[in-house]
């Protein structure tokens, strides 16, 4: 497995081996990336690559670049017109921003849970059932059973069971938050994005939302933009370091928190800025 | 399936645009077309003499004073309702208050309302007053045009006012009404689009001044005269069987045309300074 | 000093709530004074007569409102019929689909043109519209028609009315927030699907509003419908045919109201019918919307 050695002091560890397409690469796979926003050089070169089935924390002083980045691995930049995209972005060995490239289906792959839960305008189990009635699936009873699992993973089920025809605007902003989580998950993807998910939340609600992702991290692989370096501290297993659209540095919890190689991380680190 | 029906679909998106865009500005180019060969000094600075309807020496200078003439008052007429109104329900009530969700609700209502019921009520008023066709009942007819259409407009703007600049004024010890003079300065450029839109409203309605303000061939000199109007004196230019005429009516059209043109750019602009986030 | 300051802040206050009262007041005003202007014929011909007759015969006291009340009707529907399918497909392919330029090019146009009075509409639906049914169009149907029609009031309305909705489709549209429309298409929704079933379904009590309006428009707009419609009194059998509808008769005919008994109260009569269904319509809506509102909390 060769490691990728990106211009920065960056180190990535060893990911592990995919299985199924036979694909070597780590499941994301940033290389030499550049993001421009009307000429701004907003990411720098970036490489990094995401372990597998694991919780990586992207983490930085605000204004770094991490959403940015965050939403360039499901390419929600598609929609604006002043964002121009350099370098390559694989998923599961295949390069998002080839020419030509199809992106539904690899934003299937993928669930973003957004800083301000989203839901659509429709009721709790619409709004659950609303990715796989998308992507072709019927019946009534199959999609049911679809939002009930869901929700139960989430730790909603027993809090909605009675109204599931209810607008979904209607629940308190920490349930729709979940729902949003629960949407996400119908769809069966493989990797969980989230932005900033818990800082729009009170304390108990992020608290549920953090041990969500805990909970389910042996099955998906997550990316978090975190806003506070204690969430990442509870929950990260692997942290990257952003500063100035740059990766400065990656590596595994532990790794960064307490011996972090790079200077600005330190600084960062003991809070010298943000 | 799927990508044919989103395929079907753009094709009568971008052809529904394309159509729009075009009849709009082939009435634009017909009226140029039409107008523009009778467009000539004489007819704007003359009144209609003589023999002006078969054919001959005059202009609709009649029309476009007494439009101004019109609009004019009906205008400083509304400002005099309009904004005391609007600063009546945004800084002296309460927000949240049942008098001005009432009174809003019937503003939007009055809004609704087409410009003839608007001229049949000013004409009875007027025959309840005794008065003739004149200057007068057109200026009673358009003014009650408006004044929702200025409201509108104005509490457009005033609504975004944050409550803590009033809360700030008057925390420094303001009467109401200072408090509110402070903010009127503010809301000028609110309150000069709302008149643009309003006169764009006022001066091109034939319904309210059908009734209400007459036709005569003379700019009027006093209130209880009758007037011409520009909507009219095409209505009426269109229907004669001369030629002549007929071209004179398309010259009128042209003038109002441009007249509105022109405001609606003026209130664009001024919309634009207002308000960053405008499209 | 203070007293002064006092003083005029209190005349400020009785001067503003009374331009408040008045101005609520004028919707009661309207209401109330046609309809008293009305109540002669009212009291003459039963309400029933009035809507339901066709017969209009003025010196001979005859007066049936219904052929005016439903040629209102069917120049209203072919003007929505083809106004708000045109102005739905160009709003979301404006604001949806469109570069940022094209929309503010676009929005300034339609700004631009939803200023321009009826009568210029008026004077370009006869030099355009009318030949063009009369010549090209109807001769395929019918066996003639002058091309002042039912078709030529719908059209000439249609058009009227597409840059209004437009405009307030358009602020509705983008007032979706961008976080809906990436929530679905971070679930691997096409940009259609996020159209059809976040973007509209959103937007849903905006388009009723818009919808409202633009009928409201239609119902009520005089002198552009009168310059093509033929004004001829009888029931049109199909769109070719001239019609009449309720403000061309009321504006054509005020010249005479003086000189029959009970023509100018049938003319208030005819003014106050708008009134009425308009206003009803609005305050139904208004309804309709909170109800919206309260159920789906979009």
């Amino acid at each position: 497995m060769e490691l990728m050695t990106a211009p920065s002091i960056a180190e990535q560890p060893t990911p592990k081996a995919k299985s199924s397409s036979g694909c070597l690469r780590p499941h994301i796979e940033v290389e030499n990336l550049n993001l421009y926003i009307q000429n701004n050089h907003i990411l720098k070169n970036i490489n990094l690559a995401i372990p597998d089935k694991s919780i990586t924390c992207i983490i930085g002083p605000s204004g770094c670049g991490k959403t940015t980045l965050l939403r360039t691995f499901n390419r929600l930049h598609d929609g604006s017109v002043d964002v121009k995209i350099t370098g390559k972005l694989f998923v599961d060995c295949e390069d998002i921003y080839a020419k030509d490239t199809e992106v539904t289906h690899i934003r299937k792959k993928m669930g973003l849970l957004a800083q301000r839960p989203c839901s659509l305008p429709m009721s709790i189990i619409d709004n659950v059932v609303y990715g796989p009635r998308i992507h072709g699936v019927r019946g009534k009873r199959k999609l049911y059973a679809i939002a009930r699992h869901q929700l139960n993973a989430v730790g909603l089920w027993e809090e909605v069971k009675d109204r599931l025809k209810s607008p979904a605007s209607k629940l308190s902003i920490g349930q729709q938050q979940r729902l949003c989580l629960a949407r996400g998950l119908a769809v069966e993807p493989e990797i969980i994005l989230g932005d900033e998910a818990t800082s729009a939340l009170d304390p108990i609600s992020s608290k549920t939302i953090e041990e969500l992702f805990l909970s389910i991290k042996d099955k998906y692989t997550i990316v978090l933009v975190t806003h506070t370096l204690r969430q990442a501290k509870r929950i990260a297993d692997y942290v990257a370091f952003m500063y100035m659209g740059e990766l400065i540095e990656f590596g595994t919890a532990d790794q960064v928190f307490n011996h972090p190689k790079h200077k600005l991380t330190k600084e960062y680190i003991s809070g010298g800025f943000s | 399936m799927k990508k044919l029906e989103e395929k079907i679909f753009k094709i009568l998106m971008i052809g529904s645009t394309v159509l729009i865009l075009s009849i709009l500005l082939y009435i634009l180019y017909v009226i140029m077309k039409k107008g523009l060969p009778s467009l000539s000094w004489d007819m704007i600075s003359k009144i209609p003499s003589g023999g002006f309807y078969l054919g001959k020496e005059g202009g609709i200078l009649n029309a476009i004073m007494g439009s101004l003439y019109l609009i004019f008052f009906s205008v400083v007429i509304s400002l005099m309702i309009s904004v005391p109104v609007v600063m009546y329900l945004n800084f002296t009530l309460r927000r949240k208050s049942k008098l001005a969700a009432f009174a809003r609700l019937t503003f939007d209502v009055l809004f609704g309302i087409p410009s003839i019921v608007y001229g049949a009520f000013g004409f009875t008023v007027m025959i309840y007053f005794g008065l003739q066709a004149s200057l007068l009942g057109g200026i009673i007819a358009i003014s009650l045009l408006i004044i929702p259409v200025m409201i509108r407009s104005i509490d457009e703007v005033a609504i975004l006012i944050p409550n803590d600049l009033v809360e700030a004024t008057k925390s420094l010890g303001a009467t109401n009404y200072e408090t509110i003079k402070v903010i009127t300065r503010q809301l000028l450029p609110g309150i000069s689009t709302a008149v643009l839109l309003s006169v764009g409203r006022g001066i091109g309605d034939a319904a309210t001044v059908l009734f209400t303000a007459g036709y005569t061939d003379s700019i009027p000199t006093s209130l209880t005269q009758p007037t011409a109007s520009l909507p009219l004196a095409i209505f009426f230019q269109l229907s004669s069987p001369v030629e002549e005429v007929q071209n004179r009516a398309y010259a009128a059209a042209l003038v109002l045309t441009i007249i509105i043109l022109t405001l609606s750019f003026a209130a664009r602009y001024f919309s634009r300074r207002l308000s960053k986030n405008k499209i | 000093m203070l007293k002064g300051r006092l003083l005029k802040d209190r005349i400020a206050r009785h001067y503003m709530l009374l331009a408040t009262i008045f101005s609520i007041f004028i919707l009661f005003l309207i209401g109330g004074g046609l309809l008293v202007k009305s109540l002669p014929i009212m009291q003459e011909k039963s309400l029933w007569t009035l809507l339901t007759t066709s017969n209009w015969r003025p010196f001979k006291g005859d007066f049936g409102f219904a052929s005016y009340i439903l040629s209102t009707l069917y120049v209203t529907a072919i003007a929505i019929a083809i106004a708000l399918p045109l102005s739905l497909l160009t709003s979301i392919y404006i604001i949806e689909y469109a570069s940022p330029r094209i929309l503010r090019a676009f929005t300034a146009v339609v700004d631009l043109l939803s200023g321009i009075p009826p009568v210029i509409y008026g004077v370009w639906g006869t030099l355009t519209i009318v030949p063009f049914i009369s010549e090209k169009l109807a001769p395929h149907f019918v066996e003639f028609s002058t091309g002042y029609s039912v078709l030529a009031g719908g059209i000439v309305l249609a058009i009227m009315i597409i840059p209004l909705i437009i405009s307030i489709l358009i602020e509705v549209f983008s007032a979706v927030p961008k976080e809906m429309r990436e929530a679905s298409l971070s679930l691997g929704a096409t940009k259609w699907q996020t159209v059809k079933k976040v973007v509209i379904r959103k937007s849903i009590p905006g388009i009723v509003a818009a919808t409202v309006l633009a009928i409201s428009r239609a119902f009520g707009e005089t002198i552009a419908v009168l310059m093509v419609c033929g004004n001829f009194t009888d029931l049109p059998k199909s769109i070719f045919d001239a019609c009449y509808p309720i403000p061309a008769l009321i504006a054509n005919n005020y010249g005479e109201m003086m000189s029959v008994p009970r023509y100018e109260s049938a003319l208030m009569f005819a003014a106050f019918l708008l009134f009425f269904i308009i206003v009803l319509f609005n305050v139904i809506s208004r309804l309709v919307l909170i109800q919206i509102d309260k159920r789906y909390q979009l």
